[in-house]
């Protein structure tokens, strides 16, 4: 699209004056108008209003906050703005990248710039193939010109303007008079980087499509304790995001068996490195029955890659453990994973560890005695200024809960999801559930109920989060891009130029006229041509045209 | 040890010097500026003479350099000695500050014992170096444009001392997420064409005030419109490759790092509309009726959504790139 400075100007856009004056049938204007549409479409102007309103469309999805990156920001921003929330919802603000407006614009753009380069490329490759064009007849008028008069014979002269023009494209023509001429062109690598440059773009916008329609991505958590993740249904996963091809029933099957968390810290809290120690077994080796596993480490920045997927480790957590254990003896652990809730490392959590106690089937009875060890924990423990539990290190120094054992109803039997890190608000409201136990806890410590039950901290096994992504397109889009900053580098370093000489018989040796027309980055051309008309005219004395 | 108290200390004392020196450089080449004009005042009958000449070649619209700033004027030299002089103390001196920068930044490597690129503080620093070390390769090129440097000057100061009080950081490691070889080749490459952007962004907007003759007092001095417009376009075309390049090891790093390749994250989402701007200026520069004004125009915002990307994103929105901090 970057026509050279000394393209003839574009088309109008639409001028049906223009039309011959014959009439038309409503077909005719139909055509005309398409054409007339394609034209505008395809004009420079209109791919730089484009390319203004593209950038211009993305940057509120810089400002707003978008739902696809953070949910909860979008609901911070409805109850700052409350007027305003539902007036950006309906425009698509929160969803920018996914809007129709956002497509609308890069399609067009697409559009136009196939339709700008294309016939151009042609134009160019047509040219290409016809010698360079005739020698201009008053070669003093083009911007850069020389001439001197020389004693060398013209063949010789003629000779040497080859040697010095290796490299161009060069065609030799006679003029009446024994007068002869060098046309020669060279930079047409320029434009080929410029195809490449603007098609590798289409390149990359197919990549990015086929890869969401293909892809998926999903969460979920592990414990890692020797616990196995595998990849074989959506219902394996704590949220998956599909994309439109997609529908969970041909999933790359694999398995992750995740056997250790490790993390480093620096003193300050500042985390230094991270890494789960996991095994896998690849589709391949599922598929040919092979039981050992490949053992291999997930860090940040280092990914579990098989069969394109790749497997992330996002985040971890704590997962305390409680055994409960009711006056006839009877008892139960769990060690369900609780979720990290200060921001800034600390890894203080917060969850809610259910039980129900075992034996009993009578709905009204089970409704009185479900358990709920929730509260927070500190995997180094510390009291807080106002005496609540704080956490001093996100590494498991001094494990310590501060417990809030509730009896009662969890409305597990209501048929309502739950969230396995709280307990049923509503159930706490209506008093069907009631706080029976506080107590601050360290491992090993026992709480002990009015009904003689007791529950005690067991332990503590850390937990990883995982991210499971499945994009088919990223090869791909990788490639298209760099193909790209290749075109690009090579259509903004070649610079298309022209150069001509003509040499006339003179009594005794030539007369040789240079001229030469910059196409492209005109204000470069001086300094090249006044080199190589020095190196032309140099056993001569030059003289300034 | 994490962090060799010493070396960074030494670090930070050669930034306060760079800036020292920066100061001097600025002081010099102000004056460079203002002598300077009166040295082309005093010639400018040749100056036209020379320009006539060009104008007789019809369609040509070529331009040459304007003749080396008045110290090939052998009528007036005391003023030529004077601003000539000037220039080449500030152009020293701004060797020097890139010397003391390029070690301040050297020892903060060593201090922390990782590419020294972890935050903004660094990246800033990095960026302003990048920026006086084009401006000074780009003189060494065309000593005419020698007169201009207190305009290159002026911002990198700016952002020199924001670097040294506001963006300030203390040595030390970085989260894991930038313990990668990626962070020198992704946040490297961004570091240098950004850093290179600021001298098209300021020569753009030279143009604009040369082309519209205002402030006038301003315009007088500056070097011609069309230098100006083709320096700005000469280093764009070499930045912007590089500014691509960055962005796709950025998103090669993401994909390793944060599950995707791109995701719209703030900072992506800003350093695309960047990249579409200089994609709409290089546009702009080829198609009738945008390629002066327009252009330049266009031009300067790409480089505002550089440095707005670079402050507003890091200090008011949380992106994933956040970490990297104040
Ligand atoms: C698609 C992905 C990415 C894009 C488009 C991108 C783009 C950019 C841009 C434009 C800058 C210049 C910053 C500025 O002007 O402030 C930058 C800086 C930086 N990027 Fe990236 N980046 C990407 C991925 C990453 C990743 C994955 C990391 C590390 C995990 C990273 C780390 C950094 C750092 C440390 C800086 C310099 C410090 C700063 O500006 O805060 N980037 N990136």
């Amino acid at each position: 699209m970057s026509s050279p400075p000394t393209a003839p100007p574009q088309p109008p856009v639409t001028t049906p004056d223009g039309e011959p004056p014959h009439r038309r049938g409503p077909l005719g204007t139909a055509l005309a108008f398409l054409r007339n549409t394609w034209r505008g479409l395809t004009s420079m102007r209109t791919a730089l209003v484009l390319l203004f309103l593209l950038a211009l469309a993305a940057l509120p999805g810089a400002l707003l906050p978008q739902r696809s990156l953070n949910a909860f920001l979008v609901d911070d921003f409805y109850a700052d703005h409350p007027t305003a929330a539902p007036i950006v919802e309906v425009l698509g603000g929160f969803e920018v990248f996914a809007s129709p407006w956002f497509a609308a614009i890069y399609l067009l753009l697409m559009i136009s710039l196939v339709g700008c380069v294309l016939p151009r490329s042609l134009e160019y490759w047509r040219g290409m193939r016809q010698p360079p064009v005739a020698t201009p007849r008053n070669l003093a008028r083009l911007p850069h010109h020389a001439a001197a008069d020389t004693t060398e014979e013209p063949d010789a002269a003629l000779a040497r303007a080859r040697g010095l023009l290796r490299g161009w494209r060069r065609t030799e023509r006679s003029e009446p008079g024994g007068v002869r001429t060098i046309s020669a062109e060279k930079g047409f690598l320029r434009e080929t980087g410029n195809l490449v440059f603007h098609l590798s773009l289409i390149g990359i916008l197919l990549g990015l499509a086929g890869g969401k329609m293909y892809g998926y991505e999903g969460d979920v958590i592990v414990r890692a304790d020797g616990s196995e993740f595998c990849n074989s249904s959506i219902l394996g996963y704590d949220t998956f995001r599909a994309g439109l091809r997609v529908d969970g029933t041909n999933l790359n099957e694999f398995c992750v068996r995740v056997d250790r968390f490790a993390g480093t810290w620096l003193p300050n809290g500042q985390p230094a490195t991270f890494g789960a120690d996991v095994a896998y077994q690849s589709g391949a080796d599922l598929r040919s029955g092979v039981t050992s596993w490949r053992p291999e480490r997930i860090a940040v920045n280092h990914p579990l890659r098989t069969d394109g997927d790749r497997v992330y480790l996002t985040g971890y957590g704590y997962a305390p453990e409680f055994t409960v254990t009711w006056p006839d003896g009877q008892s139960r652990s769990s060690d369900i994973q609780w979720r990290p809730v200060d921001t800034s490392g600390s890894q203080l959590s917060e969850g809610a560890t259910k039980f129900e106690r075992p034996g009993v089937e009578d709905p009204e009875q089970r409704r009185t005695t479900q358990i709920a060890v929730t509260g927070t924990f500190a995997p180094t423990g510390a009291i807080g200024p106002d005496g609540e539990l704080v956490s001093v290190h996100p590494d498991l120094r001094a494990p310590t809960a501060d417990v809030n054992v509730m009896l009662g109803d969890l409305g597990i039997d209501d048929g309502r999801g739950q969230s396995i890190f709280t307990v049923d608000q509503q159930k706490i409201d209506s008093g069907e559930l009631r706080t029976v136990a506080e107590d601050r806890m360290g491992i090993g410590d026992t709480v002990r109920l009015p009904d003689g039950t007791t529950v005690r901290f067991d332990g503590v096994t850390p937990w990883v989060n995982l991210q499971v992504g499945h994009d088919p397109g990223q090869l791909w889009v990788l490639g298209a891009a760099i193909v790209m900053v290749g075109g690009l580098a090579l259509s903004l370093s070649i610079k298309r130029r022209r150069f001509w000489v003509r040499v006339h018989p003179s009594g005794d040796g030539s007369r040789i006229e240079l001229g030469g027309l910059a196409r492209t980055d005109r204000a470069g051309y001086g300094e090249e041509f006044d080199r190589l008309a020095d190196d032309l005219l140099a056993p001569t004395d030059k003289k300034d045209g | 040890m994490l962090v060799d108290p010493i070396t960074s200390m030494w670090s930070d004392r050669l930034f306060q010097g760079t800036l020292v020196v920066l100061l001097l450089a600025m002081v010099f080449t102000s004056l460079e500026y203002a002598a300077a004009r009166v040295a082309r005042v005093a010639r400018k009958e040749p100056a036209t003479v020379g320009a006539g000449a060009e104008d007789t070649t019809g369609t040509a619209v070529e331009v040459t350099e304007p003749p080396a700033d008045a110290s090939d004027g052998a009528g007036d030299r005391p003023t030529r000695t004077r601003s000539d002089r000037y220039g080449r103390i500030g152009v020293s001196l701004m060797i020097l500050a890139v010397l003391l920068h390029a070690g301040s930044i050297v020892l903060r490597g060593l201090a922390t014992y990782r590419w020294p690129l972890g935050n903004m503080y660094e990246f800033t620093s990095a960026l302003c170096l990048m920026a006086v070390g084009a401006w000074l390769v780009l003189v060494r090129k065309h000593p005419t444009l020698r007169p201009a440097g207190v305009f290159v000057l002026t911002p990198v100061l700016l952002l020199m001392f924001l670097t040294g009080t506001v963006l300030y950081a203390e040595a030390a490691p970085v989260v894991p997420a930038l313990q990668s070889y990626w962070i020198i080749i992704h946040v490297t490459t961004i570091t240098l064409a950004s850093g290179m952007m600021l001298v098209p962004g300021v020569a753009s907007l030279l143009f604009l005030i040369k082309r519209n003759e205002r402030p006038a007092a301003l315009a007088a001095k500056l070097p011609g419109a069309e230098v100006l417009d083709r320096l700005a376009y000469r280093v764009t075309v070499f930045a912007f490759p590089l500014y691509t390049f960055g962005i796709i090891t950025g998103a090669v790093w993401a994909e390793a790092a944060w599950g995707r390749f791109w995701g719209w994250d703030p900072k992506e989402t800003v350093a695309f509309v960047a990249w579409v701007l200089y994609a709409a200026y290089l546009h702009a520069r080829a198609t009738a009726g945008w390629r002066s004004s327009r252009a330049a125009w266009i031009n300067s915002a790409g480089f505002a959504t550089i440095v707005f990307n670079l402050f507003f994103i890091n200090m008011v929105v949380a992106g994933l790139h956040s970490y990297a901090g104040v």
